[in-house]
C-alpha cells in the first residue's frame, strides 16, 4: 500500500487478508483456551411434543463425558428477547430439530458418543409442517419482516385489473432455502470467576449478542464481553445470536470450564433459520403500450409455533413500477417448523424472483421488449409512499446492462437457439433493495507519532468492513491508509449495529465518519506536540440516523443472465451473467465487486440448484447436508461480471453510499428463469430448476 | 477430570483418558515432527485443531462435502476431515501453516490477495491446499473431467479456466468467490 492518501473508492486490500490466507485469523471454535471442553447439541427426534424423560446413566458412564445438560438440570434463563434462545427451559418440543440435550466431554469423540448412549423419550401430538394455498391456519399478521404494513391497498385494484386490456394472473411456488454459511454456527464460552461472561460468537454483531446474552443470564451488560472477530460468513442467519451462544454459555456455567460448541452442519437447517418458503400471486394489468394499470403481489408463508416471522416478499413491489392501482398482501400459517429466518435479502429476494418473472410474462403477453416494458414504468415517486427517490438508477442499469450484454441483437423468439443438443436463451430481471441505516458509536484517536486509531463494535463477515471503515476514517483525516488502524469484532468496543440489511457500511461508516470528523477539527485548533496520550474523540449517531428522510432510498439494479438447456438430461449450465448496480458511492471498488458478485452466485444458487424440503411424516428438512442442499460450486460460475454506474447521491449518509450487501441476490434468480424461457419456451413457476423438474417439459 | 493444571498446550483437549482406546504416534506436519496419544476415533482434522493448535485447516461439514478441511497428504488433496489421525502415522502433512516460507508467503496465497480471492476467508485455507494440489496434479498429467479425451497422457495438463474450474469444484465458497479464485490460480499456473 502506497504512503499516499488514497481516494475512497480506491481498490484497498482486505486488511486481515493475509491472516486469512496463512490460517492464523481465529474464528469463534479455535480460541485455544486451557481445559476447554467440548460440547454437543441433541437435537428432538419428534416433530412435536414433549420430552417425557432423559435417561442419562449411559451417556454418563461413556469415558471423556463430563456433563449432560437437559431442561431438568440446564442453567434457568430470564426470559430471552428471542424465543429460539428459550433452550432447555422445559419439556417442549416446537419442532424437530430442537435441543433437548447437550452433551459435554473431554473430547468431541467423547460427546458424540455420549450423545449417541441417550436415551430420550417423548410424548409426541400432531404436526403439520405442509404449507398449502389453502391452509386454515392461515391469517394476516400485523406486520411482516422489517416493520413493514402486512397489507397495502392503494386505488381500486379489482376493477382496474379486470378493466385492463392485458393481464397476467400467475403463481409461482419457491421452497424453503438455507443460507449455510461455510462456518458452522459456533461459540466458545468462559465465566470468570467473578462472574464475568466471554462468548467467542460466530456472529453478525457482537453488542446484539451481548446484550442478549446478559438479559438471558439475568446479569448486567458490563458482565458480559462477546468477540466476533473473524467470521466466516452469515447471510443473515448470524444477524442476532443463535442458540448455540446459550448453550455453551450455559455449558461452561454449568462444568465451570471453557466450552466449545460448533453446530453440526446437519444441525444448522433446524437451528439457525431458514428462508420461509413463499407461494405468491402475481397479478399485472397493463393497458397495449405495456403501461401498468394495477399490480398485485399477494404472500403466503410459514413460520414457526415460537415465533412469528413473515418474509416480506410483496414489500419490493411497493417499489418498483409505477400504476395507479395496487394490492400487497401477506398471509402466514403457524406451522410445527423451524424458526424462519433473514436469508440474503429477506422479502426481496423471494418477492423480485416473482414479480420479475411476472414483468418477463407480461412482456411476452404485450410483444414488447422486457427492458423496454420496465422502462416504460419506472416511476418518478416511490409508488406505495409518494415521495420522490432521493435517487433511482433502474433505468440507467438496464440501458447500461443492456449495451454490455449485447442485449439489442436478442430475437425475443422462444426456443429458436440451438447448438447441438442445447437449447440457448437469456433474460433480464431487475434488483432493488432498501437504504438502511442504524446508529452506533465510534472513537477515533490520534497518538502523538501522527498514527490513528478508530474503535467500532462492526463485525467483518467477509465484507471487508475494517478495510472500508479503514478507508473511511483515511479519508477523513486526510492521512495514509497505512497510518490508521482500527479494532472491530468485539463488545468491549464502542457499541454498533449488526451487519444485516446491507447498513453495515452505512451505519458504522457514519460513526467513523462523525468520529474522524470531530478527531480533525480537534487536531486542527490544536497547536504544539500532542499529548503523550494522544487526543481521542467519540461519536454516537443516535439522532442523525433517526431523522425521518423525505426521500424514498433504495438501490436499484439490472442482472442480464444467458442459460443453455440440455434437453437430453434436462441441465440447465449459466453460460453467462451481468449485473449493473446503482447504489450510491463504492467505497472500495475491489471488496464492492466481490460483494455484488457473492450475490450473484447465490442467486445462481437458488435458481439452480438450492431447494429444500420439510419430510411430511418426519417433519424435518430433507435436504440439510451439503451433500443434499447444493450451493453452487466453481464449475457453476463461469462468466459473471459486475459493474455500477456512479450515483452522487447527498441524501444518504457522509460517505454518499447505499448498501451493497444483499442487491447482487435480487432479481438474479428472475434473470435465470426467464433466459431459461426463452431458451425452452416453457415457463416453470418454481425454483430450482434441476433436470428432474426441467425434463419433463423438454419434448 | 481437571487437566488446567497440567495441560499447557494450545485448544483444550487433554490426553486421551486411559480408558479409551488409544494409541502414540507420530504426525509430520509441515515439517515438524509431533508425537501425541490420540483417542482412535480423532479424526486428523480435530487432531490438529484440537490437539496441535493448528487450526487452519477449517470444519465446515466434517463430512468430506464441503473441502474446508483441504490439507495435502504426501503431496496429495485430500479432507482431513474423513481421515482417522491414527492412519496418518509416517505421512507427510501440510496444511496452510505450512504453505508460506517464513514471512514469504506462497505464490497461491500472493494471488489469492491480490484477486481478492475470498471474503470471510473460511474455506481460503482448504482451497488453498486444493489448489496447491491442482498444480501437482496437472504438472503430473492427471485427467480431470473436462479434460480432452485425446489430451497427451503423462505430460503436464495445461491449466485453463474451465479445467481449474472443474478441479476446484470440491471446495465449496458460499461467499461466491470462485471467479476471483480461478483468476488466482490461473496467475500462479501459468
Amino acid at each position: 500500500m502506497s504512503h499516499a492518501p488514497q481516494p475512497l473508492g480506491a481498490p484497498a486490500v482486505r486488511r486481515e487478508g493475509r491472516a486469512k490466507v496463512t490460517g492464523t485469523a481465529r474464528y469463534a471454535a479455535e480460541r485455544g483456551l486451557p481445559g476447554c471442553l467440548y460440547a454437543w447439541v441433541v437435537p428432538a427426534t419428534v416433530p412435536a411434543g414433549r420430552v417425557t424423560a432423559v435417561r442419562t446413566v449411559d451417556a454418563l458412564a461413556q469415558p471423556g463425558v463430563h456433563s449432560v445438560l437437559t431442561h431438568d438440570n440446564a442453567p434457568r434463563l430470564h426470559e430471552p428477547d428471542d424465543p429460539i434462545l428459550a433452550v432447555l427451559q422445559d419439556d417442549r418440543v416446537p419442532h424437530r430439530g430442537w435441543p433437548v440435550a447437550l452433551v459435554v466431554a473431554d473430547s468431541l469423540a467423547s460427546a458424540r458418543a455420549g450423545a449417541e448412549a441417550l436415551h430420550i423419550t417423548y410424548e409426541t401430538t400432531e404436526h403439520d409442517v405442509v404449507l398449502t394455498e389453502d391452509h386454515a391456519g392461515l391469517y394476516t399478521p400485523e406486520e411482516a419482516n422489517g416493520g413493514y404494513p402486512a397489507v397495502r391497498e392503494r386505488g381500486d385494484f379489482d376493477r382496474a385489473f379486470a378493466e385492463s386490456p392485458v393481464r397476467v394472473d400467475v403463481t409461482y411456488t419457491l421452497e424453503p432455502l438455507h443460507n449455510h454459511p461455510m462456518e458452522p454456527h459456533a461459540s466458545t464460552a468462559r465465566w470468570s470467576p467473578e462472574g464475568h461472561l466471554t462468548v467467542y460468537d460466530s456472529s453478525q454483531g457482537a453488542t446484539k449478542v451481548r446484550d442478549s446474552l446478559a438479559a438471558a443470564f439475568g446479569i448486567g451488560t458490563d458482565k458480559v464481553t462477546a468477540v466476533s472477530e473473524h467470521v466466516g460468513g452469515g447471510f443473515g442467519s448470524k444477524g442476532t445470536p443463535r442458540p448455540q451462544a446459550v448453550l455453551a454459555a450455559m455449558a461452561a456455567l454449568h462444568t465451570g470450564r471453557p466450552v466449545e460448541l460448533a453446530l453440526a452442519r446437519r444441525q444448522m437447517p433446524a437451528l439457525v433459520g431458514h428462508r420461509a418458503p413463499t407461494v405468491q400471486r402475481v397479478r399485472l394489468g397493463a393497458g397495449p403500450d405495456g403501461t401498468l394499470t394495477s399490480v398485485a403481489q399477494e404472500i403466503i408463508t410459514h413460520t414457526s409455533t415460537i415465533k412469528e416471522f413473515v418474509e416480506q416478499a410483496a414489500v419490493p413491489a411497493r417499489v418498483m413500477y409505477g400504476s395507479p392501482h395496487s394490492r400487497t398482501t401477506h398471509r402466514v400459517a403457524a406451522l410445527n417448523v423451524p424458526s424462519p429466518s433473514w436469508m440474503r435479502a429477506p422479502g426481496e429476494a423471494p418477492g423480485m424472483y416473482a414479480l420479475e418473472s411476472a414483468m418477463d410474462e407480461l412482456a411476452a403477453e404485450l410483444s414488447l421488449d422486457p427492458v423496454e416494458l420496465r422502462l416504460r414504468n419506472d416511476p418518478a415517486d416511490e409508488p406505495d409512499s409518494g415521495k420522490p427517490f432521493s435517487s433511482r438508477g433502474l433505468a440507467a442499469c438496464l440501458r447500461e446492462g443492456a449495451e454490455r450484454f449485447g442485449w439489442q441483437d436478442r430475437d425475443p423468439a422462444p426456443g429458436i437457439r440451438r447448438e447441438g443438443a442445447l437449447l440457448l436463451g437469456t433474460g433480464v430481471a431487475s434488483a432493488t433493495y432498501p437504504v438502511y441505516a442504524s446508529p452506533g458509536h465510534a472513537s477515533a484517536h490520534a497518538a502523538p507519532d501522527g498514527t490513528y486509531r478508530i474503535a467500532i463494535n462492526a463485525t467483518d463477515i467477509g465484507t471487508g468492513a475494517r478495510t472500508v471503515l479503514a478507508q473511511i476514517a483515511a479519508d477523513v483525516l486526510g492521512a495514509p491508509l497505512d497510518d490508521v488502524a482500527i479494532d472491530i469484532g468485539d463488545s468491549d468496543l464502542p457499541d454498533a449495529s449488526l451487519a444485516g440489511g446491507s447498513s453495515g457500511t452505512a451505519s458504522w461508516g457514519w460513526a467513523v465518519h462523525k468520529a474522524a470528523s470531530g478527531l480533525a477539527e480537534r487536531l486542527a485548533a490544536h497547536t504544539g506536540p500532542l499529548p503523550d496520550a494522544g487526543v481521542t474523540v467519540t461519536a454516537d449517531t443516535t439522532e442523525e440516523t433517526a431523522e425521518k428522510s423525505p426521500y424514498a432510498r433504495h438501490a436499484f439494479g439490472a442482472h442480464f443472465a444467458e442459460v443453455a438447456v440440455d434437453t437430453r438430461t434436462g441441465e440447465v449450465r449459466m453460460r453467462r451473467m451481468l449485473g449493473v448496480f446503482a447504489a450510491g458511492r463504492i467505497l472500495n471498488s475491489r471488496t464492492g465487486r466481490s460483494q455484488f458478485i457473492g450475490g450473484m452466485t447465490m442467486g445462481i444458487g437458488m435458481a439452480l440448484t438450492e431447494g429444500s424440503t420439510l419430510d411430511p411424516v418426519f417433519g424435518d428438512f430433507v435436504e440439510s447436508d451439503l451433500a443434499s442442499y447444493h450451493v453452487p460450486v466453481c464449475a457453476d460460475v463461469a462468466a459473471i461480471e459486475a459493474h455500477w454506474i456512479d450515483e452522487d447521491d447527498p441524501h444518504l449518509n457522509p460517505m454518499g453510499s447505499k448498501g451493497i450487501g444483499e442487491i447482487g441476490i435480487v432479481g438474479a434468480a428472475a434473470a435465470v428463469g426467464n433466459a431459461f424461457r426463452h431458451a425452452t419456451g416453457v415457463r416453470l413457476r418454481t425454483l430450482p430448476l434441476t433436470p428432474d423438474r426441467v425434463l419433463t417439459h423438454l419434448a | 477430570m481437571d487437566p488446567t493444571s497440567t495441560w499447557e498446550g494450545g485448544a483444550g483437549e487433554p490426553q486421551a483418558p486411559g480408558d479409551l482406546p488409544s494409541a502414540t504416534l507420530t504426525l509430520h506436519i509441515n515439517g515438524t515432527e509431533h508425537t501425541l496419544t490420540l483417542d482412535h476415533r480423532t479424526t486428523l482434522l480435530d487432531a490438529l485443531r484440537h490437539h496441535l493448535d493448528l487450526t487452519g485447516a477449517k470444519k465446515g461439514c466434517d463430512h468430506g462435502q464441503c473441502g474446508a478441511c483441504t490439507v495435502l497428504v504426501d503431496g496429495r488433496r485430500a479432507n482431513s476431515c474423513l481421515l482417522l489421525a491414527v492412519s496418518q502415522e509416517g505421512s507427510r502433512i501440510t496444511t496452510v501453516e505450512g504453505l508460506a516460507d517464513g514471512d514469504r508467503l506462497h505464490p497461491l496465497q500472493e494471488a489469492f490477495l491480490e484477486r481478492d480471492a475470498f471474503q470471510c476467508g473460511y474455506c481460503t485455507p482448504g482451497q488453498l491446499c486444493s489448489a496447491a494440489g491442482v498444480l501437482a496434479e496437472a504438472d503430473y498429467g492427471h485427467p480431470s473431467h473436462v479434460t480432452p479425451h485425446d489430451a497427451p497422457v503423462g505430460v503436464p495438463a495445461r491449466l485453463g479456466p474451465e479445467e481449474i474450474r472443474e478441479r476446484m469444484s470440491g471446495n465449496l465458497c458460499r461467499c461466491g468467490a470462485y471467479p476471483r479464485i480461478v483468476e488466482a490460480v490461473e496467475d500462479v499456473a501459468s
